[in-house]
């Protein structure tokens, strides 16, 4: 997957997590929905560290412990 | 507190930049109905909620709502990028261009800077989640004539997604509203001691 591509990919994801964890915030008793959200998080984040090993961290304040590229020279997300 | 992401929730990439649509993109980055309103509102309203889902609603839409701003103020930033100053004025844009240049300002198409008398923060929950369910409609109505002004899948694709989350905004405050009318059925959350 080019970095594009796989930043697309943590979107997709990301987005099912937005949706369930909104859902569950209303529905918080609904134990197959919490299970999707558990699922789609572990997804999630194997996405992202996969994405921070090639092209450095997507979290700041020591939430991505990436050894690879910087936090300030990566690229911006309105460049 | 919150933590940044290095990355948008839905992509931007406008490269035949449009003028007259960075101008009306202005609703939705510092008018009464736009991602700023509605990120401070429920952020700010959510300290004063008596349930913990409801707090959770507020809490994590206000935060998507945060990302939401972000998304609009880059579709704004790169609809400006590079414009001449025939541009900007030809785009009724030349006394933004004299106080803003090319930075993007919480101010409404028409200029009028973005104030916190667009938020609502009554301590009545009834009131607020009603105040909510609205902002979001009307944040909806917003997209859909910003999606009627352009032909650009460039600006569709990404107004498409904002106008969407507002409807599902919409139903998760309507939960809201059933909760608080289940945790007060005769109306008393206001009930106080003298």
């Amino acid at each position: 997957m080019t970095r594009e591509e796989l930043l697309n990919r943590i979107s997709e994801i990301q987005f099912v997590c937005v949706e369930l964890n909104l859902y569950l915030d209303t529905h918080p008793d609904d134990a197959n929905a919490a299970a999707d959200y558990y699922s789609y998080s572990v997804m999630l984040n194997g996405l992202m560290k996969s994405y921070e090993q090639q092209y450095g961290p997507l979290l700041g304040f020591g939430h991505s412990a990436a050894a690879e590229g910087s936090w300030v020279c990566s690229e911006w997300p309105f460049e | 507190m919150w933590i940044y992401q290095k990355k948008l929730e839905f992509p931007v990439n406008i490269t035949n930049p449009d003028l007259r649509m960075a101008k009306q993109l202005m609703a939705q980055y510092g008018g009464p109905d736009s991602e700023l309103g509605a990120a401070t509102r429920y952020l700010t309203q959510r300290f004063s909620m008596p349930d913990d889902r409801i707090r959770a609603t507020l809490n994590d839409i206000g935060t998507e709502e945060l990302a939401h701003w972000e998304i609009v103020g880059v579709m704004i930033m790169q609809s400006m990028r590079g414009a001449s100053l025939r541009e900007l004025e030809e785009a009724g844009l030349l006394g933004y261009y004299t106080i803003h240049n090319h930075a993007v300002f919480p101010a409404d198409p028409n200029g009028i800077p973005f104030t916190a008398s667009y938020i609502q923060a009554s301590g009545d929950p009834i009131t607020d989640i009603t105040w909510d369910m609205a902002a979001e409609q009307g944040a909806r109505a917003t997209y859909e004539h910003l999606m009627n002004m352009t032909d650009s899948e460039e600006y569709l694709a990404p107004l498409r997604f904002l106008r969407a989350r507002e409807i599902v905004h919409y139903q998760r405050f309507g939960e809201c509203l059933n909760i608080l009318n289940e945790l007060f059925p005769d109306g008393k959350q206001n009930l106080m001691r003298r």
